[in-house]
């Protein structure tokens, strides 16, 4: 009789133990260290991408890697984009940097793409994107080979628009695509499209390694007269810098045709409007 | 010799996990449509009515005042507790333009009050936490993105510029006292990233200091959300300072990325702001980090840069139903890890007096 009646009384003062000290939760928060703070105001401060970054690997999906595959599908947008084709890059997955001194920054990238319209997947492409030297100041040369592309085919869908906008009475025109709500009519979709390949032209040539452009938004469009078979139209594009967090004006005049693709013929910045003081 | 062991396999039973299944309820507010954008008197009446049919849970407060002298305020949610409880703060909209940023704390807080007296997990973290969530904490700035057609892209507050400069708003989001001014900002007033004439200049800025630090021993996360770029980030923005903990934070952050995939397909890029979006001083999530807030993060939302900040009203759901999932990881992990170290220790002593009672029993 005894062994049991001492097994329950150890288990009673051990339970009893256990709930007289209310558990307490974790109060000391990860000590963010004095010796953080310390190491800011020792810091020389580096500017952003000061070459100290060495030749070789590189993370994929650091920002090096990212802003250098975004120009690749600039590129990609320049040749194949049209009112019913946009490329987008879809992951990085392997990435290198060779430093060539004064000709420039030379990366070298495995993506994979998707045309995102018709939601093909494109499968990986080899990319070289060099960057000009300091003292140059060109745009960007992309190399970029992507068998991929030729799984589309959107022949038919741009014959039919070119003939409706060709031969219509009415020249087509818009603003705000998308609009604040992030519609677009759906018969502006391919001119949102046509209008994004068109600035990437301008994505392409304005980039840096220190910029990181998407289209935010076509302010507007207008057709005009169909010229040497191409329709042709202005648009006012707002280009967005990630890394600036600007929004920039671009003034463009563009023509397409299903045979000759997207071409853009002028294009001009515009300052930002004044702003309203309150 | 059996009452015992009797004993202590009815109370392991009973602080067992129960296994509940998940019952849809309506409790979320008649007529309040989470798949469009609201403005903000939409969104402060939502606030009103959440909290009128919810007060068993919910309060409100306002903590500041916009420079435009709107009400910065956030809705409590957590069951009422005599003791003091630890807290989770979440923030959407500091820049005006992400506008699917509020339309997640929206979503958010829904789905918590939809959830807590079903989802073990939910109802253990209202026990436990108070969730501070502002939905929309750069109000000035938000109320001009909806003026008209070309205000939409606003990102800044709409303080004035100072010191003869005549453009308008500081970046709320380099504007904290964390590498202040350093680096990826701007001294020109008319920059989209210009840091105000000094560190928390801001009303907004000041009111979230202002609070968080009173009470930032008890909190155990801060989450600020943004869009775009589909990222999770962690501190710092600064590239020559790295959290003691990065690997527990870039597992965080991994495993959060997972559940988002989970949902719906799409791909979130994680890690430090300064590797995987660029360098950048004075922002909010490292100044919570500095503070002593042991886990910081801010989330980017849809899309890649397709739609950017116009993100179609059509993806407001899957958006805020992802970010939901990758916002609970986080908040599992950080949850479980204060309030499970003895829970681990509770059932070590059961088992313990089991082993004692039979060994005992055997002499």
């Amino acid at each position: 009789m005894r062994r049991p009646l001492c097994a329950l009384w150890v288990f009673l003062v051990l339970l009893g133990d256990c709930l007289a000290s209310p558990y307490r939760p974790e109060t000391e928060p990860l000590d963010p260290e004095p010796h953080e703070t310390n190491s800011i105001v020792e810091l020389e401060l580096p500017p952003e991408l000061d070459g100290t970054m060495s030749d070789g690997e590189l993370v994929p999906h650091h920002y090096p890697a990212q802003r250098a595959a975004k120009v690749a599908q600039h590129y990609l947008n320049t040749r194949h984009g049209s009112p019913f084709r946009w490329i987008e890059l879809h992951r990085v997955n392997k990435a290198s940097l060779e430093d060539l001194g004064q000709a420039g920054k030379k990366y070298y990238l495995e993506i994979s793409l998707k045309e995102v319209i018709s939601n093909t997947d494109l499968g990986q492409c080899s990319a070289e994107v060099l960057f000009s030297g300091e003292q140059d100041q060109r745009a960007p040369q992309v190399q970029c080979p992507c068998e991929g592309m030729q799984k589309l085919n959107t022949t038919a869908e741009e014959e039919a628009l070119f003939q409706r906008l060709n031969s219509s009475d009415s020249p087509v025109s818009g603003s705000n695509i998308p609009d604040s709500y992030g519609h677009i009519a759906p018969e502006m979709k391919p001119l949102w499209h046509l209008g994004a390949a068109a600035a990437s032209f301008v994505m392409l040539r304005e980039s840096n390694e220190s910029t990181l452009y998407n289209m935010a938004q076509v302010a507007s469009i207008t057709q005009l007269e169909t010229e040497n078979g191409q329709l042709r139209f202005k648009y006012h594009v707002l280009l967005h810098d990630m890394i600036s967090q600007e929004i920039l004006h671009w003034k463009l005049l563009v023509s397409w045709s299903p045979a000759g693709g997207v071409s853009v013929l002028q294009t001009e910045w515009q300052p930002k409007p004044a702003e309203s003081t309150p | 010799m059996e009452i015992p062991v009797f004993v202590v396999l009815m109370l392991v039973l009973l602080s067992g996990q129960s296994v509940t299944a998940r019952v849809l309820t309506e409790v979320e507010p008649r007529n309040y449509d989470y798949t469009k954008y609201h403005p903000l008197p939409e969104i402060t009446a939502w606030m009103k009515q959440i909290e009128t049919e919810n007060p068993e849970v919910v309060s409100s407060a306002v903590y500041g005042k916009s420079y435009e002298n709107r009400d910065i305020a956030f809705l409590k949610i957590g069951l009422k507790s005599a003791e003091n409880k630890k807290a989770i703060w979440m923030d959407c909209g500091i820049h005006a333009r992400e506008w699917i940023s509020p339309a997640f704390c929206q979503h958010f807080v829904k789905e918590i009050l939809r959830t807590y007296k079903t989802d073990t997990k939910v109802g253990e973290m209202l026990k436990n936490l108070d969730f501070y969530i502002t939905p929309v904490l750069n109000v000035d700035g938000y109320t001009y993105t909806w003026t008209d057609n070309t205000t939409r892209l606003w990102r800044k507050n709409r303080s004035p510029g100072t010191g003869g400069c005549n453009c308008i708003g500081t970046d709320l989001n380099r504007n904290y006292d964390a590498v202040w001014g350093t680096i990826g900002v701007s001294k020109d007033c008319c920059s989209n990233i210009y840091h105000g004439p000094k560190a928390t200049s801001e009303p907004e800025t000041k009111a979230v200091v202002d609070f968080v630090q009173l009470k930032s021993k008890d909190i155990l996360c801060f989450l600020t959300i943004h869009s775009f770029g589909q990222k999770i980030l962690f501190p710092y923005g600064h590239p020559n300072i790295k959290a003691p903990n990065y690997d527990e934070l870039t597992e965080v952050v991994n495993a959060a990325a997972k559940a988002i995939k989970a949902a719906h397909g799409m791909d979130y890029v994680v890690g430090s702001l300064t590797e995987v979006l660029y360098p950048a001083g004075g922002t909010s999530m490292d100044w919570a980090r500095l503070v002593g807030i042991p886990y910081s993060f801010a989330f980017e939302l849809r899309d890649k840069g397709e739609h950017g900040f116009v993100l179609p009203e059509d993806q407001i759901q899957p958006t805020c139903e992802e970010a939901y999932e990758g916002a609970r990881s986080i908040l599992t992990y950080v949850h479980d890890k204060a309030f499970y170290n003895a829970a681990a220790s509770i059932t070590a002593t059961l088992w313990t007096t089991v082993l004692a009672s039979t060994l005992l029993a055997l002499l």
